[in-house]
């Protein structure tokens, strides 16, 4: 099952793409989108049916090379199903939605074919991701890593005659390298230093890992340390973290679908996904996971004040895709791997639907992005607008506090706003919760300006606004229920009791009774302050199962994912205070009454503020001038740099060497060949005697001389 | 003990007997009319001799008191020979036949001289040697000038004639001092008296002259002259027939005779070979570029080849031989597709040598463009084909025994021999359109022959149809 | 006495030699090639091999050379012209001969067998044999392999001259024998009986 999960793509992709002539463009297309169909149903099989046990399908002998031995194998864990469901779902929603979104593209001219293009492009992109989310090994990996680079590429550049397209799309895969040099660099030194790459070898020898220093660019490290840097690094290229993250807002080049599905949900968490997946070696390597910490909660507050600004609906929501991403990161830098997990989930579902409704909205549009074009469109499309509204709600995190009630987005920010508390990292807590109240901020103003307010801009588009076909609708629907429900629907299983989420990613566990006492004493005394929120979790969790403290056991490797014996995150944050509880549903709330202030109650004020703030609003505007320093710094002495090589050292030397060489020094030696070719027997005998006259000078001054 | 002796010779004696045969009933029969038929069956004699040689044990047997030798290294030789003079004689019967030159001498004169290779490759004596290699010679002077009312053909004839007799005379000579050296023909007892004792600079002349004689054969530099006229003026099958079987006996002639009779001063003569290869490499891919007449051409790429095969050679190893041998295998098979395509090469029933008729020929005719341009690839050495890996053999044994300098030569000059390979590509693909194009050629044998070489070229990569390991015991029986 | 026969000849196939190659008139090449081929018949001779040097005599002094001279005469090849040609080598060509010859020099200045090769050699006069007879016995037991072979090279060599000579012309009439015999005055003749006065 898993096999056919996993190649059904593939097949859709290449019939889709090569055989589309054959059978038609829309036959081709539906191949695709069912074989994507079928997938998803099945991840959701393997998901609801997996029992936590780690399985390993081998499917071909891969490499033998050395010591090194690899299978190309599916590792069936929690981490995996958890991704395959994501992955196979919002890829077939995409699909489906393509359909009503690719119908009638300005981009290409009447008869042009390019749909069915599209179409295996997505569903190659969805072989890739799952190769990536369902490997064995880390070599494997990379290779659903670079073939997930190459299909981003494809897409982002999908509209080939605008140059600005094909220009992020250069963007996105050069600063990608960036990671991925990062990324094969650490798998480099994990087979350097453990002799293989297989992840169950590599988790075994974690611990020994955390014990070894290693030489590298000039100095000595802790080899756990410098290894899980080196993945993170290839993690924050692909997952579009600070100091890489200049290409995902750029990528919003693409289609609106391609950003639904790989800029949003699926591709840019691999980089979540891996650490999670290093968890074994993560927990072992506390300096990185420090530096994890640090650059998401970064990411996640740069992001959301670039997004308070950006007036290209897309951009909004790249940015703030980004900035979830932050979040992510920050659960798992803090040990809270299943908190990451679960938000990656919630926000897979909601900030698909974000993009596919803004899809809808520029579909309806026009393919006009402006949003301060738009304005009162909640009358001309009402379900994209419900959806936006959802996909709003659940981004922001609407729900009930101190309850477990409320939109996806409610639940596992706040789970990982607790972790980052508990996790002690003050710092990571404050700009997660600053955080919140611009993604809250951004988000409103985004509803308010597309949908309240009198239009603006041209009017004839206003005039012929019109709600999106079945097809880009049904997947909005789809989503919607995600948005809302995964977060209370997993909660338990993702952020519950140790032995509830242990269940549920097959990690061993045990009571803490028999765990030594010294910490159970702590816990001790926060069981009586902490009743009330284990009675919150009255939705999974039987009351008798609050009586036992649970701890995870399990050695690095088992189970999908590893918690040290030290790694009580899960309980502290259970255990926070109120305030932090509560703090990011005020931020919520702050953001949401400015928003409200800004763009309802007082429009004028947006522009006198940013004419009042003029350097801060500009900082903003142009995203804290990465992109400016970027070219300063490395685009422009590149440039330069490979303008030089290629004129002077290219062009000149070797060029100019090689023509030399080839047009003239050959051409003198061919005639003179040519010209020793007289025709003449003697000619040819007397080269006979000049050459044994040669070999025997040759023979008695070299050979002969002893 | 001579029926003995005759068991092991049985393959040679047979193919002898049935050209005799083959001779007296043509001459009393049909004569010319019964041509056709017995160039089919001299090709299927060939073939079979070759099954039979083939599936025939292993070990190594003397026969005539050391004078012929039965190893695995003659045995691999041997079927290459009798393989690749077969397909080039199933070929020739067409192209042959509608011009008029189709006499029933040319099968027969075709077997007598696979006899003489066949004794060349067996040969245990440098009068065997000689044998051997006048017998193969005389029989391919006279299919040279077959085409008699050409000036062209009876001027390759002479000339190879001519320049043979002197290569002839050099390797006498070389044979004279050797035997002056060491007291007998015999390779064993050459060997011998040169382990013992040590190596005059009178032994030394000797194998320098038999070098020279023998780099006459397989047409290295600088005693290639010969090659570009006698390919050109020779009838296109003959051509090929020189292009293939005689250059795998002469070259596996060369390293019997090195090994057998020269092996204790190899750090003598291996530097004897390399200079010829890297003079044979850099020539063929420098002077190729000049030619517009593809079967001139064909006779620089084939010296440059040659040159690689030497680099084999010069690296006195068994790898290295296995290498030399792996190549001639890979070399003889490219050829022969690539003169199927030459023959084919056609216009209003005349045939065309000049490689501008090739514009823009993937238009009219993609299947055999494509073979030819897998075969060219091939030729040049561009990697996935079945050319690069025998290059990368030779260079490799070059480089494990100390030859650096020669296999980084070899690379230089393969990436000049390219140009002209892929010069013919380019006409393919890329030419101009307008000149008149090649019509006819519609011989069934050739395209098939053209195609199943070219498949080899690709299908080939795997395990090379287990020439590899057949080369590895041939190599490993004669080194030793 | 032998001494002096041997330096004789040997001087006189040299010499023979050389002109033979630098002589211009082609005519006196082949006398000068008649007269190393007869020097060297003299040489074996000394050598005790009668036989082979009547052999020389015979085959290429009675039949080899005197084939040449009838090539040569019949031939109409302006040899000065090719001299001409050649002739702009010539200095290079010194040059070279030089080098080998100095090689050579070297080589048989530093002459030295291995020391088996007294032993293997095999003796020029057997002892207690006729000439014929020794050569029979190598001929047909030694080397018969050899020989065969040579019989084979011969037999291309004819081959190869009948092929690039013969030519079957149609417009020539040729006796056919069996035609011939089966003729029957039946079919060859027709009897007329013709009328006295009247003609046909």
């Amino acid at each position: 099952m898993e096999n056919i999960i996993l190649f059904a793509p593939l097949v859709g992709s290449l019939l889709c793409g090569f055989g589309w002539k054959f059978i038609g463009e829309s036959a081709a297309m539906w191949v695709a989108t069912g074989l994507l169909f079928l997938s998803a149903a099945l991840s959701w099989v393997v998901f609801l049916t997996f029992d936590g046990v780690t399985e390993h399908i081998q499917i071909l002998r891969w490499i033998e090379s050395g010591s090194l031995s690899t299978d190309w194998a599916i590792r069936m864990d929690r981490l995996t199903a958890i991704m395959l469901i994501v992955i196979t779902t919002v890829s077939s929603l995409v699909h489906l939605y393509s359909f009503g979104y690719m119908a009638h593209d300005p981009q290409w001219h009447e008869g042009e074919s390019y749909k069915p293009r599209f179409f295996a492009y997505l569903s190659f992109f969805t072989f890739a991701m799952l190769m990536l989310v369902t490997s064995d090994n880390l070599v494997q990996m990379f290779f659903g890593w670079e073939g997930v680079g190459v299909a981003s590429y494809l897409l982002i550049g999908f509209y080939y005659r605008k140059p600005s397209a094909n220009a992020a799309a250069i963007k996105a895969f050069v600063v990608n390298r960036v990671g991925d040099f990062g990324f094969a660099l650490g798998i480099f030194g994990l087979f350097y230093l453990t002799d293989s790459i297989r992840f169950d070898d590599v988790f075994a020898a974690a611990p020994q890992l955390a014990e070894t220093q290693i030489a590298f660019l000039w100095s000595e490290w802790n080899a756990a340390n410098l290894i899980a840097f080196l993945l993170f690094v290839g993690a924050m290229g692909k997952s579009a973290q600070l100091f890489l993250h200049t290409w995902l807002p750029d990528a919003m080049e693409g289609p609106t679908p391609v950003s639904a599905l790989i800029h949003a949900a699926t591709m840019v968490t691999a980089g979540v996904f891996l650490v999670c997946r290093m968890s074994p070696l993560m927990e072992f390597a506390p300096e990185a996971m420090m530096f994890v910490t640090f650059l998401g909660a970064t990411t996640a507050f740069f992001a959301a004040t670039v997004g308070l600004v950006q007036t290209d609906i897309k951009r909004v929501i790249a940015y703030s895709t980004c900035s979830q991403l932050g979040y992510m990161f920050v659960a798992a830098g803090v040990g809270m791997y299943s908190a990451a997990m679960f938000h990656l989930l919630t926000h897979a579902f909601f900030k698909a639907m974000l993009f596919l409704g803004a899809g809808s909205v520029i579909h309806a549009m026009h393919h006009e992005q402006d949003m301060t074009n738009y304005g009162g469109l909640r009358k001309k499309i009402p379900y994209t607008f419900a959806a936006m509204m959802i996909g709003t709600l659940a981004i922001t995190g609407v729900g009930i506090p101190l309850t477990h009630y409320g939109f996806a987005g409610f639940l596992s920010k706040d789970a990982i706003i607790e972790s980052a508390f508990a996790g002690g990292t003050a710092y990571a807590f404050w700009l997660l919760v600053a955080a919140a109240a611009m993604t809250s901020f951004y988000s409103w103003r985004l509803i308010f300006l597309t949908f309240y307010g009198a239009p603006r801009g041209d009017q004839h588009t206003h005039d012929h606004a019109h709600e999106s076909p079945m097809t880009m609708l049904v997947p909005l629907g789809v989503l919607s229920l995600g948005a809302i429900f995964s977060g209370m629907l997993w909660y338990s299983s993702f952020f519950g009791h140790a032995d509830q989420v242990g269940k549920f990613y097959g990690i061993p566990y045990a009571e803490a009774a028999a765990h030594g006492d010294g910490h159970a004493d702590d816990h001790g005394d926060d069981h009586a302050t902490d009743s009330h929120a284990k009675d919150d979790h009255g939705a999974d969790g039987g009351k008798g199962k609050d009586k036992h403290h649970y701890v995870f056991t399990g050695q690095p490797g088992e189970g999908a994912l590893y918690f040290a014996p030290d790694n009580h995150v899960l309980d502290d944050a259970h255990n926070v205070p109120n305030w932090v509880k509560v703090s990011p549903f005020i931020a919520m709330l702050a953001g949401f009454v400015m928003a409200l202030w800004f763009y309802i109650w007082n429009p004028s004020l947006p522009a006198r503020l940013a004419a009042n703030q003029r350097p801060l609003y500009l900082f903003l505007l142009n995203k804290w001038y990465f992109d400016e320093i970027y070219d300063a710094l490395f685009v422009n002495p590149a440039k330069k740099l490979g303008r030089f090589l290629w004129k002077r050292g290219d062009g000149d030397v070797i060029d100019g060497g090689l023509n030399g060489v080839a047009m003239g020094i050959i051409p003198f030696f061919t005639k003179l060949a040519g010209r020793a070719q007289s025709g003449y027997i003697f000619t040819y005998a007397f080269a006979m005697v000049i050459g044994i006259a040669v070999l025997v000078t040759w023979m008695t001054l070299s050979g002969g001389a002893h | 003990m001579i029926s003995a002796d005759l068991t092991i010779i049985l393959p040679e004696t047979l193919l002898a007997g049935f050209a005799l045969l083959a001779l007296l009933w043509a001459v009393y029969s049909s004569k010319d009319k019964a041509a056709s038929a017995m160039v089919w069956l001299t090709s299927a004699v060939f073939v079979a001799l070759a099954g039979w040689i083939a599936s025939t044990g292993g070990g190594t047997q003397v026969a005539f008191g050391g004078m012929f030798v039965d190893d695995g290294f003659a045995r691999f030789a041997k079927v290459a020979i009798l393989l690749s003079a077969a397909v080039v004689l199933a070929m020739s019967e067409g192209y042959m036949s509608a011009r008029g030159l189709l006499r029933f001498e040319y099968p027969v004169l075709v077997a007598l001289s696979a006899v003489g290779m066949m004794m060349m490759v067996s040969a245990g004596d440098l009068m065997a040697l000689y044998m051997g290699l006048e017998l193969q010679s005389l029989a391919l002077y006279v299919v040279a000038s077959l085409r008699r009312d050409s000036v062209k053909s009876t001027e390759a004839g002479l000339k190879y004639f001519v320049l043979g007799a002197l290569s002839s005379g050099l390797l006498l000579y070389g044979a004279s001092l050797v035997y002056g050296y060491a007291g007998t023909t015999l390779f064993s007892g050459i060997i011998q008296t040169a382990q013992s004792g040590h190596v005059s600079i009178g032994l030394l002349f000797g194998i320098v002259f038999l070098i020279s004689g023998l780099a006459f054969k397989v047409s290295a530099v600088p005693f290639h002259m010969w090659t570009p006229d006698v390919y050109e003026g020779s009838p296109t099958p003959v051509t090929a027939f020189f292009a293939t079987a005689p250059k795998v006996a002469a070259m596996a002639l060369f390293a019997r005779v090195l090994h057998d009779a020269f092996g204790a001063a190899i750090s003598d003569w291996s530097q004897i070979v390399a200079l010829l290869s890297v003079l044979s490499m850099f020539l063929g891919a420098v002077a190729a570029i000049g030619q517009s007449n593809i079967k001139r051409l064909m006779a620089f790429s084939s010296i440059a080849h040659m040159g690689y095969a030497l680099m084999g050679l010069a690296a006195g190893t068994v790898f290295g031989v296995q290498a030399m041998l792996i190549y001639m295998a890979i070399y003889v098979t490219m050829n022969v597709g690539t003169f199927a395509f030459i023959l084919m090469m056609e216009k209003d029933g005349q045939p065309v040598a000049d490689i501008s008729a090739l514009h823009m020929y993937a238009k009219r005719e993609p299947g055999r463009a494509l073979a030819m341009l897998i075969l060219l690839f091939s030729l040049s050495g561009v990697p996935p084909m079945l050319g690069f890996f025998g290059k990368f053999y030779v260079l490799r044994a070059a480089y494990d025994a100390g030859l650096a300098w020669l296999a980084v030569a070899g690379v230089v000059a393969s990436v000049i021999g390219a140009f002209y390979y892929l010069r013919i590509v380019y006409f393919m693909y890329f030419g101009d359109d307008n000149t008149d194009g090649l019509d006819g050629g519609k011989s069934p044998v050739l395209w098939g022959v053209l195609a199943l070489s070219a498949a080899i070229m690709v299908l080939g990569i795997g395990n090379m149809f287990g020439v590899e390991a057949a080369a590895a015991l041939a190599a490993a029986s004669l080194v030793n | 006495m032998s001494v002096f026969a041997f330096y004789l000849f040997a001087i006189c196939v040299i010499v023979g030699g050389l002109f033979t190659v630098i002589s211009r008139n082609p005519v006196h090449s082949v006398l000068w090639l008649i007269l190393a081929f007869l020097s060297s018949a003299g040489l074996f001779v000394l050598l005790g091999a009668e036989f082979v040097a009547m052999l020389l005599v015979i085959v290429y002094v009675g039949a080899v050379a005197v084939l040449f001279l009838f090539v040569v005469m019949m031939l109409d090849v302006d040899f000065a012209e090719l001299k001409a040609e050649m002739a702009k080598y010539m200095p290079l060509a010194l040059l070279i001969g030089l080098v080998i010859l100095m090689q050579f020099v070297m080589v048989f200045g530093a002459w030295d067998a291995s020391h088996e090769a007294a032993g293997l050699r095999a003796q020029v006069t057997p002892l207690d044999r006729h000439n014929t007879e020794a050569l029979g016995l190598i001929l047909y037991d030694d080397y018969f392999l050899l020989f065969q072979l040579a019989g084979l090279i011969l037999l291309v060599a004819m081959i190869g001259a009948i092929v690039l000579t013969l030519r079957h012309r149609g417009d020539v009439k040729r006796q056919d024998v069996v035609a011939q015999m089966m003729r029957d005055p039946k079919t060859a003749m027709e009897l007329k009986d013709i009328k006295p006065g009247q003609g046909l």
